[in-house]
């Protein structure tokens, strides 16, 4: 039956509320206004007015990324399109799931230098999983429902749909979400059970056994970090987890080795390092899990579970791989493994553990305890110690504070931590943590961050006031870009160029500005007082934690060097010279 | 499943892809990006019907940069197939060039005789010029045309490689 036709805006709307959208992050403009005046004329779809489309992007990831559904963006043509792309970039690079609606000058005068005319597509190309530029309102509803298929399913990232003025305002006729079928785009999502049968057989021989977790873990849903922990239980396996894994088995595991990486534990790399078989589950050997490639675990058995095909083979060749949904696979594995009854190596597994063992008590965390100046791994601990028992959310931005917070705080559970992992974009975690805090307005919500990173998009200080986001920025204030000093005082003699913060503001008086609370805390004894105090307010709040400018973040693996020739402390940094190879790696 | 050998190999790649704006830019763009390189590429619709065209890639790298490559392609939403016809059975591959070569006297004879020997036919031809139209294999392309050079050798228009698997089957 003939639906009444809608104009393009109606559509959209309609698409939205079809796909289960109930939050968009935006900022208007010329281009965009036909969907802003549908917005204006309903109440079911609620709009968060950012204060820059970039912290839109941020917002709608950290609010994918906490609930696991498609996060939601609507910009302006031209610059608000051109603003967006970082946000666009972070979220391809971790794959969060998001669809971006831009605006754009009407179908007539594109690629006439239009006002506000940007090739929308042709920039976000390279930056998104998929992009449309939509010609007709009659392909409008489907392409809408396409998107969000393509940005949730398969390996998660963002989606960008163009939409020329005239196809706003135009009358078209809506295709419901259940009619939209693609053709050709068809994730795998089983795993190839002869392979999962191979790979168990493979598990069940380890006797130096690694699992090795990243963000897919996060990606397929909770249930896939229940299973990732029982796999562990079932097996006895030590566990690491990448940055962005982290939460995929809970911190207070015992079986939990800590952050594997440039900065990651020292019995997580050396575990990697002397593995017999690694199972890699959800991750992508990146080079900052890697080290140096050639010296990359090189007795290690490895196999890959992914379910994005050109993850495998890509940085490191693997010895089996199975492509499919971590969760399936996982899933399929334990099943295997419980059918033919296998067991894992108890001696050989005792004596790796004891191995182990050995690593840990190097204590490669430790660091000065002193009450002359706030460390900022003490601030962090504390931090930690006085919000596991609330529902809390923690955001970062990027930097020495970034490092700190993934060794430091203990993530129990899955979507508990947001970070730009893949891109590193400063900026990130105040708008991510806006997004967060949307999501779930009752939670404690932290931005770890560092007082250069927080600069990057401060204003958004201002939308959190106007929405009464109980949003807590916990800066970490060392007054330099600390890991920028740190890699200058490593690689550069403590030439320290251009990475002192000058001219900071008061950010207690910048909080008051915004008409948000600003603390600080200055000394070792007032650290809990101002975590309880903000955790006490249900304000947005600034605190400005006044950290020894001096401190290094460690655990490090230089650039170009392997997981056995890690820098564990100050005293490693003159025995250790960084390789010629490594300087020109980032 | 380990990739040993790091020799480097030119694969010929058919992607069948949808037929819609943005779709070679999103293939161009794939290989600039990542930094592979492209031998030469052909691109026309070969199904109406079904809106799909088809993309012909020659390309070299080690094993494990053709594996990443045809993941990388298959990643691409508008793709339906990826197919190295270079591993998966045997194929055939035709170039066709049409070369310009101007001259007088001896030269434009020995051109001639060349073209004959090589079977490229006479397009068009002034008193100072031929245009030949020559089908082959990218190798014996290069070949004529290396022996072109020295009689006159102006311009060359070369389409790129068509490939296809031998037998019944379909892409
Ligand atoms: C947008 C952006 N620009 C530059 C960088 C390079 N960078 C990485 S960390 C860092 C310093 C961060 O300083 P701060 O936020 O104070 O954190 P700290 O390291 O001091 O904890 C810089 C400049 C980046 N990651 N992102
Ligand atoms: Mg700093």
């Amino acid at each position: 039956m003939p639906t009444q036709p809608l104009n393009g805006a109606e559509i959209i709307l309609k698409a939205l509320a079809d796909q289960g959208v109930e939050v968009i992050f935006g900022y208007p403009g010329g281009a965009v206004l036909p969907i802003y005046d549908e917005i204006f004329k309903q109440n079911r779809l609620r709009h968060i007015l950012v204060r820059h489309e970039q912290a839109a992007v941020h917002a709608a990831e950290g609010y994918a990324r906490s609930t696991g559904k498609v996060g939601c963006v609507l910009v302006t043509s031209g610059p608000g399109a051109t603003n967006a792309v970082t946000g666009l970039t972070d979220a391809l690079m971790d794959s969060i799931p998001l669809v971006c609606l831009t605006g754009q000058v009407p179908t007539h005068l594109i690629g006439n230098d239009a006002f506000q005319e940007a090739d929308t597509t042709g920039i976000t190309r390279p930056c998104t999983k998929h992009n449309y530029l939509v010609k007709d309102v009659d392909s409008l509803a489907r392409t809408i429902h396409e998107a969000f298929h393509v940005a949730r399913s398969g390996r998660p990232g963002p989606v960008v749909i163009d939409l020329p003025k005239d196809v706003l305002v135009g009358r078209g006729e809506y295709v419901p979400a259940a009619k939209v079928r693609h053709k050709s785009y068809k994730p795998q999502v089983k795993g190839d059970i002869k392979l999962i049968e191979t790979a168990v057989e493979m598990i069940a021989g380890a006797k130096k056994p690694i699992l090795y977790g990243g963000g897919g873990i996060i990606n397929a849903g909770p249930a896939a970090s229940q299973l990732m922990t029982q796999f562990a239980h079932l097996t006895g396996f030590p566990v690491t987890l990448t940055l962005m894994g982290l939460g995929g088995v809970p911190g207070s595991d015992p079986q939990f080795l800590g952050m594997v990486g440039m900065h990651g534990t020292y019995e997580a790399n050396l575990a990697m390092h002397d593995s017999d078989v690694m199972v890699c589950i959800g991750a992508r050997f990146d080079d900052r899990v890697t080290g140096r490639i050639n010296a990359f675990a090189p007795n290690a058995k490895k196999i890959h579970i992914d379910i994005d095909p050109s993850s495998i083979n890509k940085n490191v060749a693997v010895d089996l791989a199975i492509v499919g949904d971590v969760a399936h696979v996982l899933e399929d594995m334990m099943k295997v493994w419980k059918a033919r009854q296998y067991r894992p190596d108890e001696r050989a597994l005792r004596a790796w553990w004891a191995q182990i063992d050995k690593w840990r008590a190097r204590e490669c965390l430790r660091y000065e305890k002193t009450n002359k100046v706030i460390k900022p791994q003490y601030a962090i601990q504390r931090l930690y110690e006085l919000t596991k028992d609330r529902d809390t959310y923690i955001t970062t931005e990027v930097g020495q504070h970034q490092m700190w917070a993934a060794q430091f705080y203990k993530f129990e559970k899955p979507n508990r931590l947001m970070t730009s992992g893949g891109l590193g974009t400063m900026g990130y975690g105040l708008p991510a943590a806006m997004g967060v805090q949307v999501a779930h307005p009752d939670a404690l919500v932290v931005d770890i961050s560092g007082e250069a990173s927080v600069m990057m998009n401060i204003q958004e200080m201002s939308t959190l006031c106007q929405y009464k986001l109980p949003v807590k920025v916990f800066i970490l204030n060392n007054q330099y870009m600390g890991m920028v000093r740190q890699w200058q005082e490593l690689l550069y003699n403590g030439r320290y160029s251009e990475s002192y913060t000058a001219a900071l503001p008061d950010f207690v008086k910048l909080a008051e500005a915004f008409g948000a609370v600003g603390l600080r805390a200055e000394k070792v004894g007032e650290v809990d007082e101002v975590i309880k105090e903000m955790m006490a307010l249900d304000r947005t709040v600034i605190v400005d934690i006044r950290v020894d400018p001096a401190e290094n973040c460690f655990p490090m693996i230089p650039s170009g060097a392997a997981h056995n020739e890690m820098l564990l402390g100050p005293e490693d940094e003159a025995d250790k010279p960084i390789s010629e190879d490594g300087m020109v790696l980032v | 499943m380990t990739v040993q050998t790091d020799a480097i190999k030119r694969h010929t790649i058919a992607v069948l892809v949808d037929n819609e704006s943005g779709v070679l830019a999103r293939v161009i763009g794939l290989f600039s990006g990542r930094g592979y390189n492209i031998e030469s590429l052909t691109v026309a619709e070969v199904d109406p019907h079904e809106n799909l065209s088809r993309i012909t890639i020659v390309t070299s790298g080690t094993p494990m940069v053709i594996e990443q490559i045809k993941a990388q392609l298959r990643r691409l939403v508008p793709v339906h197939k990826v197919r190295d016809l270079t591993v998966e059975g045997p194929s055939v591959a035709r170039e066709l060039a049409l070369v310009k070569v101007a001259g007088v006297g001896e030269k434009r004879v020995e051109a001639l005789r060349i073209a004959d020997i090589f079977r490229a036919r006479v397009l068009d031809s002034t008193n100072e010029s031929f245009v030949f139209e020559i089908v082959g294999s990218t190798e014996k392309l290069d070949a004529f045309i290396n022996l072109m050079e020295p009689l006159g050798l102006v311009d060359v228009s070369r389409t790129g490689v068509a490939a296809i698997a031998r037998g019944a089957n379909p892409l």
